[in-house]
């Protein structure tokens, strides 16, 4: 008699969990790819390289950047627009929308992933909500001395569950302690420089580093030693030479640290710098083929990859990082603007706006594997962000 | 006949551009042109004027924040852009003609 019912019941087993669960899958080989045209995401698959699906109703998306949840299920998606949208990657669903602010340009998740806090442009300042919920936590606006409100830029996450951002036009880098979340405790480093425009951190959370538009140099400071307060380092690296008018900011936040050296991009010069990371001293210049926008390491960081802004954005350059020279040049399209490698790093993913696709790259190759098309793409988040520092 | 009257209007345009040539600005880009010019707009101006042109780094283009400014002084800040801020001249990308149009098309609101 039992035999005869084991059968049924799980068949009638296998029918429930097939009705309940939509079909089990990792996240891991998961991503974005913003679609600014359209203001929704695609979310895709590195193994296969096809897109799963798309989510729309992201309003503005120019400017739009992810951070993940920390079990990579969840994006939380950034718009120019103020909104701030979760995104559950499985069920391909909005899950939570607020708009928080007028205008703002980008966020970061804490250590703990718990908080996910958004930079504003204006009102100035940021924003720190509950990553369940998206429900208001903490709200530092950006008002300088004076009484005048400063635009938010470069915001990251570092260890301790504490956030670092700088005030683009009062010239401040803040470092906000979110142990107790309704309570953030803020520690201002004035006149660090002039405009902060953006800025990264390295991968092992210790140096934050904001890039000066108003002067040449950088603004660094030493999370293992704030009492040290603010340093200028590349000081005056353009001494003397005409800067070119800058049609694109650069992006920071792909800066490529090597190890020992750090690449950054030289603003309004068509050079990427070389930075020796122990004396913070400019050790070299790469000539390139435009002015740079992103400058990314390959995860193994023996190549870093360079693109470029107007007029020049047609073009991708790939770097050998030991002989410091250019190795291949790419002509992807019109309009490249962000790239992104797999977790170990052996394709790149390429956005190239105005021909509305995504071509994807052999890192080893350089050999186009294939495209896929996407409305106006712009940034494209991979979701091994999840787990690190200042992604 | 509507090629005769089209032939008049254009003499016409000529002799006025020949004694006012401020008259002559009123050429509009071709429309593949015009097409260009909307995605440069929406696309690489609004890296920093944001795609609906609502600001960000730079001040918002809409038309109601525009609105009173000369156009004259807007077309400047395009093709020669603005010393001591970020916004770049386009005139190396951009006719006065270009400038012009987008400019109109700004006060407008872009379609
Ligand atoms: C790299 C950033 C950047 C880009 C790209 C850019 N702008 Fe600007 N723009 C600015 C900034 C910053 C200002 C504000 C300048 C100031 O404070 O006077 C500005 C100001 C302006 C103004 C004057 C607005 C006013 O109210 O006085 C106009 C018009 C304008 N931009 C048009 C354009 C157009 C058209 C393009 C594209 C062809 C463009 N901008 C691209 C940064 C940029």
């Amino acid at each position: 008699m039992r035999r005869y019912l084991i059968l049924p019941l799980l068949l009638f087993q296998l029918f429930l969990t097939g009705c309940a669960t939509a079909p089990q899958r990792g996240t891991g080989d998961l991503g974005v790819i913003i679609e600014r045209a359209t203001g929704s995401i695609q979310v895709v698959e590195t193994t296969h390289r096809t897109r799963l699906g798309q989510v729309t109703g992201l309003g503005d998306l120019s400017h739009a950047s992810i951070n993940y949840s920390r079990d990579a299920r969840y994006a939380y998606v950034f718009g120019r627009d103020g909104g701030l949208t979760k995104v559950d990657l499985l069920g391909m669903r909005i899950v939570k929308r607020v708009m928080q602010s007028g205008n703002s340009i980008g966020g970061a998740i804490s250590q703990d992933g718990r908080l996910v806090a958004v930079a504003n442009y204006t009102p100035g300042g940021i924003k720190v909500f509950d990553a369940e919920t998206l429900d208001l936590v903490a709200d530092i606006p950006a008002i300088d001395r004076a009484g005048k409100s400063s635009k938010v830029i470069g915001l990251v996450d570092v260890p301790g569950n504490r956030f670092v951002f700088s005030l683009f036009d009062s010239g401040e880098i803040w470092v906000a302690d979110m142990r107790t979340p309704s309570k953030p405790a803020v520690a201002k480093f004035l006149n660090v420089g002039k405009e902060p425009y953006d800025a990264m951190i390295t991968a092992d959370g210790r140096y934050y580093l904001a890039g000066l538009f108003g002067e040449d140099g950088l603004a660094l400071l030493d999370l293992w030693n704030m009492e040290a307060g603010v340093k200028r380092v590349l000081n005056g690296y353009g001494k003397g030479e005409q800067k070119l008018p800058v049609y694109k900011m650069p992006h920071l936040e792909g800066w490529a640290a090597t190890g020992n050296e750090l690449l950054v991009p030289a603003v309004g010069r068509h050079e990427v710098l070389v930075i020796d990371q122990n004396n913070w001293n400019e050790v070299g210049r790469i000539p390139v083929h435009g002015q740079p926008v992103f400058v990314v390491a390959r995860p193994d960081n023996r190549h870093v990859w360079v693109n470029f802004a107007f007029p020049d954005n047609d073009t991708v350059q790939v770097i050998d990082v030991p002989s410091r020279t250019i190795i291949k040049t790419l002509k992807p399209g019109k309009a490249v603007l962000h790239m992104e490698f797999t977790p170990r790093g052996e394709q790149v993913w390429v956005s190239v706006r105005d021909d509305d696709k995504v071509e994807i790259y052999d890192t080893e190759t350089f050999a186009k594997i294939s495209d896929l098309h996407a409305g106006k793409p712009s940034g494209i988040f991979f979701t091994h962000r999840a787990h690190r520092t200042g992604l | 006949m509507p090629n005769k009257s089209r032939r008049i209007r254009c003499a016409g345009t000529l002799l006025l551009a020949i004694f006012f040539p401020c008259l002559a600005w009123a050429d509009s880009p071709s429309p593949p042109r015009q097409a260009e010019l909307l995605n440069l707009v929406r696309q690489d101006c609004g890296s920093c004027h944001g795609l609906r042109l609502n600001g960000g780094l730079g001040l918002p283009l809409t038309p109601a924040a525009l609105d009173g400014k000369s156009p004259d002084a807007l077309k400047d800040a395009i093709l020669h852009g603005r010393n001591g801020t970020a916004m770049p001249p386009w005139n190396p990308f951009l006719t006065e003609d270009e400038a012009r149009w987008i400019v109109q098309m700004l006060l407008k609101g872009l379609p």
